[in-house]
């Protein structure tokens, strides 16, 4: 295990931890102003990867490709909240389960449908493509560090819309005490559909910048979707700075555990059972960081009574 | 609500077809008609709507009774499977002891994982089950020594002391409607017991049923672990039809088309998850004939089903729950 290697996979992950930010962020602030189920937030991630790589492809120029890719998920996303989510927001968790369940069914074989079960290409734009020597010795691609600036520039973009701005200190409010603030004059149905449409540009843009690195390809958003509940359930809901930390902590751990589960495990015991066991404890890695998380704050890292109280 | 009046002729016809025993019954029917006709596919499918039927019907269990919204029932029937699996590659066949395992296999999954969740609430114990079935997933996609994502074949049909009384797919048929009318017939037992008047209490006021000193958290968590153990045996028997046993089984689109059929059926009797779990095979095999696309159809279905709050179809033709 060398000093190189494990820069490149603390590298890879933070990348990974970005991409799990921007899919969580939009997702703990539906959980939170509106304590709303929303299974389909992988859909938008997917469909924000299709939409980028189809605007790429018909304007051959990513940046302006990946400008309309957003503006048709966030206009998706004004659109799936007016026909669909606000009528569910009223609802119990089971039904709000059921329908978004039956999103992600019928989004996902429409993508099916019209572009075909196989992964389509979404490749990294020529200025950014290439590696770029960071240490001596140390290769990294370019792309992946464009990533983590862009998330972490978006992490800071959303500190300063939710902590200096209006409707920051709205949503804020919503996610604690919704009742208090609908009583206040509040329209808070249209605070929901604001938070909602950027959450899911947000998504459509982790989609978008994953793309030239995972696959495009319709069942692509399924894993993020688990991760990000998982990042949310350690984070606390409603917290975009939980989102962050956890994000980071869970692509950190992940990508870590994979890499070197089964070295470590060697030195414990001996090769072959080393080589059966790492990658299963590697992949439960998260998940017992979750139930650790659990055990001593079961309302997540970052927030305070809600979950505990009521529903 | 109970009413003293006598049920009109068309609510008593309701009550009749919506009865456990009329879908356990018409199952029967469906393999006694493939069996004597030489019908393998009618056999074949009525197994596999049991099989799905018996899953649907632990879910239903505490989802129904319980409150609780699981997303990770896919886990224990995975389990279910897999127990099978490594129990065969271990040169243990015999049902009698099969079958047990399995349910220890998924009650035991239940235990540590439904303890965590339990000590949350809504939207918490959805996200909570999903991402520990989606672990066991994952560990059992890691797993080299059983297939890995690819799975491998079982050692083969089960046996009992040694004879190979399940060899036929007709027998497999009968052994998985014996388990789902015993199920049925335990859970329609365990309702009716004090165990599940306290979960039902505690579904409609945790405080009030804490107050009178039941312990809400052990009664759930006993009833999570029942319905763990019934979605074993569930995945035992899938195992078994299916000869083939693969991390696909614990995809969490399972999880989420098990509460689909609880849902379709009706959630507050038991009777709804066999009801929604046959709906959703049967919709399953002929779409899925007519496109590939089929779950393109579920999902509308199921959209349908939610705008127009048709949720609970018995209700619709008119019988009260």
């Amino acid at each position: 295990m060398s000093l190189t290697l494990l820069l490149v996979q603390i590298l890879n992950g933070l990348q990974f931890g970005v991409i799990l930010f921007l899919v969580a962020a939009g997702l703990t602030l539906v959980f939170g102003v509106m304590d709303f189920v929303n299974l389909a937030h992988g859909v938008q991630y997917m469909i924000g990867a299709y939409l980028t790589a189809s605007a790429v492809a018909a304007t051959g120029s990513f940046g302006l490709g990946l400008l309309i890719g957003l503006a048709a998920a966030l206009v998706l996303g004004l659109v799936m909240e007016f026909v669909l989510f606000r009528h569910l927001t009223r609802r119990d968790h089971l039904e709000q389960v059921l329908a978004t369940f039956g999103v992600i069914l019928v989004a996902t074989d429409g993508v099916k449908m019209i572009f075909g079960p196989a992964p389509i290409a979404l490749s990294v734009p020529e200025a950014f493509s290439g590696s770029i020597a960071l240490m001596p010795g140390l290769l990294y691609p370019v792309w992946r560090l464009v990533v983590i600036a862009s998330g972490l520039f978006v992490a800071f973009l959303l500190w300063f819309l939710i902590t200096r701005t209006r409707i920051g200190m709205l949503v804020r409010a919503g996610s604690t005490h919704p009742e208090m603030v609908s009583a206040l004059g509040v329209d808070i149905d249209r605070l929901f559909l604001f938070v909602f449409a950027f959450g899911a540009m947000l998504a459509g843009f982790a989609g978008a910048m994953a793309g030239p690195i995972l696959s495009v390809e319709p069942h692509m958003g399924d894993t993020v979707l688990i991760l990000a509940f998982v990042v949310i359930v350690i984070g606390g809901i409603g917290s975009v700075r939980g989102a962050l930390v956890a994000s980071l902590i869970v692509g950190l751990v992940d990508t870590l555990g994979r890499a070197f589960a089964t070295d470590l495990l060697r030195l414990v015991v001996d090769r072959s059972s080393a080589a059966q066991a790492g990658p299963a404890i590697a992949s439960m890695a998260i998940y017992l960081f979750m139930a650790a998380v659990l055990i001593f704050k079961p309302s997540g890292l970052f927030t305070g009574e809600r979950a505990t109280w009521t529903k | 609500m109970t009413s003293l009046t006598p049920l009109s002729f068309p609510a008593r016809l309701v009550a009749l077809v919506t009865h456990p025993v009329t879908a356990i019954a018409a199952l029967a029917l469906v393999v006694a008609a493939g069996q004597i006709l030489d019908q393998g596919f009618w056999v074949t499918l009525a197994t596999r709507a049991a099989i799905l039927a018996l899953a649907a019907l632990s879910l239903g269990f505490v989802l129904g009774q319980g409150g609780l919204v699981s997303f990770g029932h896919a886990a224990p029937f995975g389990i279910g499977a897999y127990v099978v699996l490594i129990a065969g590659e271990a040169g243990i066949r015999d049902v009698l002891l099969l079958m047990p395992l399995a349910f220890l296999g998924g009650a035991l999954f239940a235990l540590p994982t439904g303890a965590l969740a339990l000590r949350t609430r809504g939207v918490y114990f959805i996200m909570i089950t999903l991402a520990f079935a989606q672990m066991g997933y994952f560990v059992f996609s890691a797993l080299s020594a059983y297939g890995g994502d690819d799975g491998m074949s079982i050692a083969g049909r089960t046996t009992l002391f040694g004879a190979r009384l399940f060899r036929s797919d007709e027998a497999l048929a009968w052994l998985a409607i014996g388990v789902l009318a015993a199920a049925s017939a335990f859970l329609h037992r365990a309702i009716g017991a004090r165990f599940g008047h306290v979960l039902r209490a505690a579904r409609d006021n945790e405080a009030r049923t804490a107050a009178l000193g039941f312990s809400v958290f052990r009664t759930r968590l006993a009833a999570y672990m029942i319905a763990a153990g019934i979605a074993g045996l569930a995945g035992a028997l899938m195992a078994e039809q299916t000869g083939f046993v693969s991390p696909s089984l614990m995809n969490w689109h399972r999880s989420g088309e098990l509460i689909v059929m609880v849902v379709l059926g009706g959630s507050r009797r038991l009777s709804g998850a066999l009801l929604g779990a046959i709906v959703v095979v049967l919709v399953e095999e002929f779409l899925g004939e007519a496109t590939e696309y089929w779950k393109f159809g579920l999902g509308l279905l199921i959209l349908a089903v939610v705008a127009t709050r048709v949720v609970d179809l018995p209700r619709l033709l008119g019988r009260r729950a």
